[in-house]
């Protein structure tokens, strides 16, 4: 049995495509939905544990492939550098997740790790390189 | 009831100056009018923080032994391109020059992770940089190449020296197209997506003296951490923008060009930044103090950030091909609410220019005046004003052939 964390990027035509019911069910995979977020406009990001054989996973994961998606591995943490921070909040409407929030008040912005989802999107957003992505 | 210049500073060497900053006069006016705070206060302290791409510095970096004419030569701080057409070691390092050849910048969108404005922040920082250069070589000046690394501490004049910063209000930037896009704006989601802004609104310096009948050539200001002047109005001042009854422009108008010690600034102030698939920059920060002249100078500080309003502009159509035409007008308390809506979409907001910042350089300069460490300095020329008749002109191309 192999475990794999993984994140589906998939464009917008795979959208409506039943992809977990297909792993499960032809691939014969265990999958666990760890976050996901789909909207019509944009692509949608899946973050996925998944289990099976090797050779299950393999050809799960080339199905994966042929059919336009991406797969990355889940990338293991990002850090918020705070003394690198000047709380511009330009990347805050492009998280997902609200895991960047702004006080409002004092204009200032915090992360809260647990709702982030490492989806990276802020990463590239920010100009002062204050959110790291570690693998 | 006005007061003149030469009577504040007398204040503010006694320590008995009042100071407040540019949102806190908002509640004062509120609270005691506009009479009873015009002669209560004595300065406003205005900010703003936020990129600034006219932004560079110049270096004397003194003469080598034997010496080397880098005048008309070639030149590089840690890797970036520095201009050289000046006197044989003067150079000039610009916030937006990107290393000749960065792979990380080759793969769209490109990383842009080092370039001019990062050179000015490490060289604050005390760090040291990697001057590499040729020359031709003269009879005077026989050197033909040099290396060798250089220190802010052991350069002569090291000046920074902003030809356009602090504009007066701003685009808000958003995308209609399908796809993303990487612009100095930060980056655009499709569809609207997003919608980014760069103004410290009711805090921020032309906006709080929206006449300029306060700021101009020789103020003195909060450059960077340090003490710098407003030297000339900034390239692009357009004070004949269109203006709302109270004055404030609606779209970007005044800007300044400023100058000051770069050794006397600090990292914090200046920081080198990188706007993915566009290229880097400086951020800046800048205070600059406005003295209460009479009640009419007053009511400009009191500005409110739902009284200034920015045009939403496309980004991946209007904007390129210099389409005139704004989605429309939000007010800035509107997108510092994080969200406005656009064509009946709720579109979440983002700023480049950063307000905590802002509000900190306002304290720090209202903190400098109060203890008498930084007097207020009448400006020998105002900035250009409506009545000048300036405008913002595109370029007219002329075919060559
Ligand atoms: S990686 Fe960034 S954008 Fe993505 S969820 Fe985490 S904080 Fe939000
Ligand atoms: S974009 Fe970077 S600097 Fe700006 S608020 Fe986000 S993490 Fe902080």
């Amino acid at each position: 049995m192999l475990k794999k964390r993984l994140v589906l990027t998939f464009p917008q035509a795979v959208v409506e495509e039943p992809i977990t019911y297909r792993l499960i069910k032809d691939y014969d995979l265990v999958v666990n939905i760890l976050r996901a977020r789909i909207s019509r406009e944009e692509e949608g990001r899946l973050i996925i544990e998944i289990s099976g054989e090797k050779e299950a996973l393999d050809k799960g994961l080339n199905y994966l492939k042929k059919i336009g998606v991406a797969v990355q591995p889940l990338a293991k943490d990002v850090r918020w550098l705070e003394d690198r921070c000047t709380h511009c909040t330009v990347c805050v409407p492009l998280c997902p997740t609200e895991a960047i929030v702004v006080d409002r008040e004092r204009m200032e912005i915090s992360f809260d790790k647990d709702r982030c989802i490492v989806c990276g999107a802020c990463i590239p957003a920010c100009p002062y390189k204050a959110v790291e992505i570690l693998f | 009831m006005a007061k003149t210049l030469a009577e504040i500073n007398e204040k503010i060497k006694k320590g008995e100056a009042v100071v407040v900053t540019a949102e806190e006069i908002i509640d004062l006016v509120d609270e005691k009018g506009i009479k009873k705070a015009a002669q209560e206060v004595d300065v406003v302290t205005s900010a703003t923080f936020g990129p600034m791409c006219s932004s560079g510095i110049y270096l004397n970096i003194g003469h080598s032994k034997p010496k080397i004419k880098l005048g008309g030569g070639k030149a590089y701080l840690n890797e970036v391109p520095v201009y050289t057409g000046f006197a044989a070691v003067d150079i000039y390092l610009g916030a937006t020059a990107l290393p000749d050849d960065d792979p990380r910048n080759r793969v769209h969108p490109g990383e842009f992770r080092y370039g001019g404005g990062h050179v000015i922040e490490d060289l604050v920082a005390g760090k040291d940089a990697k001057l590499v250069a040729t020359a031709h070589g003269t009879d005077c000046y026989p050197r033909r190449s040099l290396e060798t690394w250089i220190n802010l501490k052991d350069v002569n004049e090291a000046v920074l020296f902003n030809p356009r910063n602090a504009y007066q209000n701003y685009n808000v930037a958003v995308n209609l197209s399908h796809k993303v896009i990487y612009t100095y704006m930060g980056i655009l989601q499709p569809n609207l997506g997003n919608a980014n802004y760069c103004s410290a609104g009711q805090l921020s310096p032309l906006l709080n003296d929206p006449y300029y009948k306060t700021i101009g050539v020789g103020t003195r200001i909060f450059l960077g951490g340090g003490v710098g002047y407003v030297v000339w109005q900034g390239t692009q001042h357009n004070p004949t923008a269109p203006r709302t009854e109270k004055g404030v422009p609606r779209s970007s108008a005044g800007t300044m060009a400023v100058l000051g010690d770069l050794k006397q600034m600090s990292p914090e102030w200046l920081k080198g930044t990188t706007m993915t698939g566009y290229g880097v920059t400086l951020s800046v920060g800048i205070g600059v103090p406005i003295p209460i002249l009479n009640e009419e100078i007053l009511s400009y500080t009191a500005v409110k950030d739902e009284d200034i309003f920015a045009q939403t502009v496309d980004y991946s159509e209007a904007y390129p091909q210099r389409k005139s035409g704004s989605l429309g007008e939000v007010s800035y308390a509107q997108l510092k609410r994080g969200k406005i809506t656009l064509q009946g979409k709720e579109v979440p907001t983002g700023s480049l220019s950063s307000y905590a910042k802002a509000r900190k350089i306002a304290s720090l300069l209202k903190d400098w005046i109060k203890k008498g460490e930084f007097l207020l300095a009448e400006p020998v020329e105002l900035l250009p004003s409506v009545e000048s008749g300036i405008t913002f002109k595109p370029l007219k191309e002329r075919p060559i052939r």
